[in-house]
């Protein structure tokens, strides 16, 4: 990824004011790029276990899916939501979580993303989505 | 039995989501609940929109408010009434939310087995057969949620 298309892509999440008031921030690394999610205690949802708040990490996926459509094709603006479903399979401790997205096919309208999100390891991720996202070629 | 359960879920269901974090930020408000039924709003705010031009609220927002009347729905819905944890969650995004407009969130169960609540919600802004949002969630008895009130009355200065 060139500098240039990092920039873009930080300008492209800085529109998304929803992501920043969840603190969502994106982590390069080389040619990859992972977002995270650090442990804000607004995020969390049931404070006496404690657990981060399904929602939170319900949209964490969703802003994870639409960036990585967003990085794979640029010209397409801004994928929107269709459908999802979320598997939630651990507790969501308060500390940070990384997603992972993968595209499973992108099509000429429709986008069909995976993403998982794990804190300890990636091998034990706490959620999993799928998600389906209609794109619109400028 | 019916009558003590609902009057304490009057009484538990404000707090209980005045004292969740997360929906105290995004500025979620409960509106009413009945055994098995619960209904949320959201007023409409800058920070909750998906794109600063459009100023649409974000699809995540709209999951956060599905996913906390249908908990809500589901810890009324056990007898006795339980805290839960959500296994799925699935939402079907119908149109985008009218920016400005308050966006209302209903939860009703539709099937209550010993360990699982079977949630349906809607989110709307005024037009119950205008949906923004249709989801489908179920949820799992986790314990007594009479700890879990007393442990929340301690938690809550």
């Amino acid at each position: 990824m060139s500098p240039a298309d990092k920039d873009r892509f930080i300008t492209s999440l800085k529109q998304i004011p929803y992501a920043e008031t969840l603190g969502v921030k994106p982590l390069f690394m080389g040619d990859n790029f992972t977002l995270v999610l650090p442990f804000k205690e607004s995020n969390i949802g049931n404070p006496i276990l404690p657990a981060l708040h399904g929602g939170a990490i319900g949209g964490f996926m969703e802003i994870a899916a639409v960036a990585q459509i967003l990085l794979d094709h640029p010209e397409e603006g801004i994928a929107k939501t269709i459908g999802i479903n979320i598997d939630y399979l651990r507790r969501g401790k308060p500390q940070d979580c990384y997603a992972c997205a993968k595209i499973t096919r992108h099509g000429r309208r429709i986008v069909n993303v995976n993403v998982e999100v794990w804190q300890d390891r990636p091998d034990t991720p706490i959620a999993a989505f799928h998600g389906h996202f209609l794109i619109q070629k400028k | 039995m019916e009558q003590g359960t609902l009057e304490f879920l009057w009484e538990l269901a404000p707090k209980f989501i005045a004292g969740t974090p997360h929906s105290a930020k995004l500025g979620i408000e409960f509106l009413s609940i009945d055994i098995g039924r619960a209904t949320l709003r959201l007023p409409y705010s800058h920070k909750l929109s998906g794109n600063a031009k459009s100023r649409v609220v974000h699809g995540g927002v709209v999951t956060a408010l599905l996913d906390q009347a249908s908990g809500l729905a589901a810890v009324s819905a056990f007898n006795p009434i339980s805290a839960v944890a959500t296994l799925n969650l699935s939402i079907d995004y119908m149109r985008a939310a009218t920016p400005g407009k308050t966006i209302i969130g209903q939860a009703s169960s539709y099937k209550v087995t010993r360990d699982i609540a079977f949630i349906r919600g809607i989110a709307h802004d005024g037009d119950e057969t205008d949906p923004i949002a249709i989801s489908q969630a179920t949820f799992m008895h986790t314990g007594d949620i009479q700890n879990y009130k007393l442990e929340t009355q301690e938690a809550t200065p």
